[in-house]
């Protein structure tokens, strides 16, 4: 027990003197996560909107598919990028492996699904009717689609949310093609399974308050643009 | 049929945006990974060395690495790994060199070709820990074989690795040599690597074989004791090569030998002999050795 409340003093102590290990860590994170979201935003948000506004239907099989990938476990996301960018795979010669790159590869593959997934559902749901009215006011298709994208805009933003706060969260993809190699590829989780694993509790508890501060204000923000569930 | 048209014109942006993003992140990524880690002035200085949790957790290569660096220019990332993982890394050529300790299979991989330039780096030895009261009563027996058949008589709880690490290697072979079947239930296999295993031998109260540089690096958090010690089946010898850049072109071989000469070199072993831990000294001298 006291371990535990040595390790929370000593972790508020890391983390209120910047203690420029753990500042590295965190920032690597962030910029890892963060370079990774932009990609699967870039790549989820048109082919979810491009899907939500295709009929159900038709596109059946193929919501089935990214939401069964939307649930990939990380370790083998982490595992079948690994045997791509490993200097045996297709694309050893990039020698990607053990880089933020690959980092920034496994997650991107990992929150590409979630966005593509929720932003068809969000579109689906309204898309139709949006379009329709725009069209009956002879708004033309740039406008269409602008509004469309407005309509719902909470819809994928809790798309990039969610999607963020499951790769920053992540370990097994980044401890995988990463190697959690120190001020190179370390970032929050893979630390934290190091500093357990050495002992250094205090290192591991800041890094996991961190963690869970990053948790809540992300998500605080999410329940705020989308008002807990309340009608508006 | 624009439509067709408005959904080819989305693919295909989507497409082109998608490889442009690629594109930026893998340059700015490499960029950054050396500069944005502070490494600027190392540029494309660096090896990677995949090596076993024991050298790294044991905080020995925290020791001699910043003094190679600091002699040589040349950065050292480390990626702790087990032995097996690490021979494996190696021969494909996702590292530059590896330090493993598993002699038997670390010359059939330089035999295969995949590695050169080995040298017998150090040595220290394996140990069993348990219980301070040493339930099963191992400590006074002669010899290691002893030692697990009355573990396996007793039915008392034994902790492997099981991650085909060094350690875990050497520990089947000492069961196999006692003639004891470990498909039991006292027989924890956990995959995990040696200091997740020492904590989870002390939860069980169980015993388990470990390097004497991960058990004193760890020690204080932990109710286990030295058990048995001493057997000449129990030294533990690790092994220093480079892979081979005929099987690897894009190896730093050149930097991987200049480390691996730092090391066995007078100052290098001289350095190894003078880490210690808690006034321990943990890893002994090995190169010249036999």
């Amino acid at each position: 027990m006291t371990r535990l409340l040595d390790g929370i003093v000593e972790a508020f102590r890391l983390i209120i003197s910047f203690d420029p290990e753990l500042i590295h860590i965190v920032f690597l994170s962030l910029r890892v996560s963060i370079a990774a979201i932009i990609v699967a935003s870039i790549i989820g948000i048109p082919l979810g909107a491009f899907l939500g506004l295709k009929s159900e239907k038709k596109t059946r099989l193929l919501n089935k598919l990214i939401f069964t990938l939307m649930g990939t476990p990380p370790v083998v996301a982490g595992l079948v990028i690994y045997l791509f960018i490993s200097r045996m795979g297709p694309f050893g010669v990039l020698g990607l492996l053990y880089t933020p790159t690959a980092m920034i590869i496994a997650q991107v593959s990992l929150a590409t699904p979630i966005i593509t997934g929720l932003t068809m559902v969000g579109v689906r749901s309204r898309g139709v009717e949006v379009v329709e009215v725009a069209r009956s006011l002879g708004a033309g298709q740039g406008l269409i689609t602008r509004t469309l994208i407005m309509e719902s805009r909470i819809a994928i933003l809790g798309a990039i949310i969610t999607g963020f706060g499951r790769i920053i969260a992540e370990v097994g993809a980044v401890m995988i093609v990463g190697g959690n190699i120190a001020g190179q590829t370390r970032v929050m989780t893979t630390a934290i399974v190091l500093e357990t694993r050495r002992g250094n509790f205090e290192l591991a508890i800041g890094l996991g308050l961190i963690l869970l501060m990053f948790s809540f204000i992300i998500n605080s923000f999410l329940y705020n643009i989308q008002g807990g569930g309340k009608k508006n | 049929m624009p439509r067709h048209k408005r959904f080819a014109f989305l693919i295909v942006s989507s497409m082109v945006i998608f490889f442009l993003c690629l594109i930026a992140t893998g340059c700015s990524g490499d960029n950054e990974l050396r500069s944005g880690a502070g490494e600027t002035e190392f540029g494309n200085e660096f090896i990677m060395l995949a090596t076993t949790t024991s050298t790294y957790d044991s905080g020995l290569l925290d020791y001699l690495n910043p003094v190679f660096t600091e002699q040589f220019g040349i950065k050292v990332l480390v990626i702790a790994q087990g032995t097996g993982a690490a021979l494996e890394s190696g021969s494909r050529g996702d590292a530059d060199l590896i330090l493993v300790h598993d002699r038997e299979s670390e010359l059939k991989f330089v035999n295969e070709g995949f590695f050169i330039d080995r040298y017998d780096l150090m040595y220290n030895d394996f140990i069993i820990v348990g219980p301070a009261d040493d339930p099963a009563g191992i400590s006074d027996l002669e010899n290691v074989i002893e030692a697990l058949n009355r573990v396996a008589e007793k039915e008392h709880p034994f902790v492997s690795r099981g991650d085909d690490s060094g350690t875990n290697r050497r520990e089947k072979k000492l069961w196999e040599l006692s003639n004891v079947n470990t498909e039991q239930t006292w027989y924890f296999s956990i995959g995990q690597g040696m200091s997740d295993t020492l904590i989870f031998t002390n939860e069980t109260l169980g015993y388990t074989l470990t390097d004497r540089g991960t058990y004193a690096a760890i020690k204080d958090r932990l109710d286990l004791e030295v058990l048995f010690e001493g057997d000449p089946l129990l030294s533990n010898q690790y092994g220093i090569m480079a892979v081979n850049p005929e099987f690897h072109p894009h190896v730093k071989y050149e930097y991987a030998l200049t480390y691996i000469n730092f090391l066995v070199s007078e100052e290098g072993q001289n350095l190894i002999a003078s880490y210690s831990l808690d006034g321990e000294t943990l890893f002994y001298p090995g190169f010249g050795l036999e």
